[in-house]
């Protein structure tokens, strides 16, 4: 549990970051606002998959219904505070993925994979086909919600920078919690289950809460995602953003808060690089096949991310110097 | 609802249904035999589905052969491809997590989808159904029913039944329960375990072109169209219990007809239903009905 304890270091990239807007035209700074949103995403996907060991596969819906509750609620007539916002998008999520963590739950292993799948499946449909989140075309805001006049998401350096302190209270709340007594049960669970409970834990809520605690950080993102864009479509949903969110966080090493900070930007660092035109030119449109192919081969040979990368270097380095 | 609109409604549900347990039944002897959960099972049906689209005019210049010729070629096209996919690629994927098996398969659909768009393009397409079964039967005073969706349940049921019985009944069926149950116990029996996935993998691949290929005439082809129905399956061998052929044929009937009764009753809500369903299921028999531990 030594690598995920915050440490002076982590200042570092948070003052890149923040330094960041200075230097990027306004493309690039959407892009990293939406890196950050993907980086809240797979640190609350890690909470599930690389601490607790449960494979989670419908991030996407937790995501989707923080954005949609946000929209729905902003797009009605007289304005609403955005604090009221947060917490609907947050409470939303969580109370979904009570609904589901309380069901899943009651399976393991593959069955669990396949039944939250389903499940995410099952919300989108929920938004997809029903009258409340606007079929096929989701919802467009007209007017972004604001805080007071002294923060406006319509002006992009007020939005970064709401954006990038949300990732690091997320990144800190989480950093806490897996150093917490909480932390490590779910880190006992994920090694030994049983142990966990002939030691008396009831590891059953101890997982529905990490479920729990994940869907509502999730949410969270959702209402970033929300305040971003202002707007909602049935394809947040989708269940390839949940795929998405589980690469990000095998490429930047499961197990690791910062890797999957990590796997986020290297995620959408390969995405921009297979739909760059200019590398692939005609070509770029067929993306999804430079990607796929990437992830096949990334897990195949790479089975602990880049950060394992790393590792096996200092490895191979430190064997050398020893033969000579 | 009267009689007969509700006996179409009953006929196309156990199309679907039975059409749903050629995906299922692959997927859960996959899982249940060789411990691999694969996402890019539905990018068989999608492989299928466009061969028969893109196959039959092939066909038709190359033997002058029409819907069962293309047909006859798709499988054994399939089973090679299964085969192919199985060697190359899935055999690497027995020893690793569940994570790292639905990452890769994961992987795997985009490279599908995406092979299939430069080759094919991202249009939808019909595809005819074959001329001899294109005719309708009449169903009291006003209604017919299209002879092809009787063929596709026909055929569907034929080859549940020969699957139940090549499984049960015969010596190879005897030697894939064995490999499900004991790996090595089996290897040291003196059967080669590795070409006994080989072939139980090819014919789950089989079963899902073939199932895309019949249902193109029924569905049209279109992209995405492995992934939606994916989605199904997976709740079909979770309702079913996995590893079960028996729960996944059970299932898939149930699932058809609530999805099809479901679309014309409560359209809104026809989405959801097989998930409520499952839900259900998961509250009363978390390990789905028919599990054998």
């Amino acid at each position: 549990m030594q690598i995920n304890r915050l440490s002076p270091w982590d200042l570092l990239p948070l003052a890149l970051l923040a330094t960041l807007p200075g230097f990027l035209d306004a493309y690039t700074q959407g892009l990293v606002v939406q890196i950050m949103i993907y980086a809240v995403l797979a640190l609350a996907l890690e909470l599930l998959v690389g601490t607790t060991g449960l494979v989670c596969f419908c991030q996407a819906a937790f995501f989707g219904i923080g954005t949609y509750a946000v929209v729905i609620m902003a797009a009605d007539s007289a304005p609403v505070s955005v604090v009221w916002l947060l917490l609907v998008a947050i409470g939303s999520s969580a109370l979904y993925a009570l609904a589901v963590g309380f069901l899943s739950l009651r399976t393991s292993g593959v069955y669990f994979i396949m039944v939250t799948l389903a499940f995410g499946q099952m919300a989108y449909h929920v938004i997809h086909d029903t009258a409340i989140g606007g079929g096929t075309d989701g919802i467009y805001l007209s007017d972004k919600p604001m805080l007071g006049s002294w923060l406006s998401f319509d002006q992009s350096l007020h939005l970064y920078y709401f954006v990038l302190a949300g990732l690091s209270l997320v990144f800190v709340f989480l950093m806490l919690l897996l150093q917490s007594r909480f932390g490590r049960a779910l880190a006992g669970i994920k090694q030994n289950e049983q142990r966990m409970r002939a030691a008396g834990f009831e590891t059953y809520r101890y997982k529905l809460a990490a479920f729990v605690v994940s869907g509502a950080l999730s949410g969270f993102a959702g209402f970033l995602f929300a305040i971003k864009d202002g707007f909602a479509n049935p394809q947040l949903l989708s269940w390839h953003l949940s795929g998405a969110i589980l690469v990000m966080i095998i490429l930047g090493g499961l197990g690791s808060l910062r890797g999957a900070v990590f796997g986020a930007v290297a995620y959408v660092a390969l995405e921009e690089f297979f739909k760059a035109y200019e590398v692939w030119g005609e070509f770029a449109r067929h993306w999804h096949l430079g990607l796929g192919l990437t992830i096949i081969l990334s897990v195949a040979l790479l089975p602990k991310g880049l950060a394992g990368l790393a590792a096996l270097m200092q490895r191979r380095l430190a064997t050398k110097r020893e033969v000579i | 609802m009267d009689i007969t609109a509700l006996l179409v409604q009953a006929l196309n549900a156990l199309q679907y249904g039975l059409l749903l347990f050629l995906l299922a039944a692959g997927l859960t002897l996959i899982f249940g035999i060789m411990n691999v959960i694969n996402l890019a099972h539905g990018s068989f049906y999608m492989i299928g589905a466009y061969m028969a689209f893109g196959l039959s005019p092939v066909v038709q210049s190359a033997f002058g052969g029409g819907f069962f010729m293309t047909l006859a070629i798709g499988l054994v096209l399939a089973v090679i491809l299964g085969y192919l996919l199985e060697w190359l690629f899935f055999s690497y994927l027995y020893e690793r997590d569940h994570l790292q098996q639905v990452l890769m398969t994961y992987g795997l659909i985009l490279v599908f989808e995406e092979v299939r768009s430069i080759l094919l393009g991202d249009d939808a397409h019909g595809v005819p159904a074959p001329e001899i079964l294109s005719g309708v039967i009449p169903l009291g005073d006003l209604m017919t029913y299209p002879v092809y969706r009787l063929f596709v349940s026909g055929l569907c049921l034929l080859l549940a039944v020969v699957m139940f019985w090549v499984l049960n009944r015969t010596r190879l069926g005897m030697m894939i329960r064995a490999g499900s149950t004991n790996r090595e116990m089996v290897q040291s029996l003196g059967i080669d375990i590795k070409v006994l996935y080989r072939l139980v993998f090819a014919a789950g691949v089989a079963l899902a072109v073939l199932a895309g290929m019949v249902a193109a005439p029924v569905s049209s082809v279109y992209p995405g169209m492995g992934n939606q129905i994916l989605i199904i399956c997976f709740v079909v061998v979770v309702i079913g219990g996995i590893g079960s052929i028996k729960g996944a044929f059970v299932a898939a009937l149930l699932i058809g007809a609530v999805e099809t009764f479901g679309q014309t009753m409560l359209p809104q809500f026809a989405g959801m239903l097989v998930y409520l369903l499952m839900a259900v299921v998961l509250l009363i028999k978390p390990n789905g009905l028919f599990r054998t531990v």
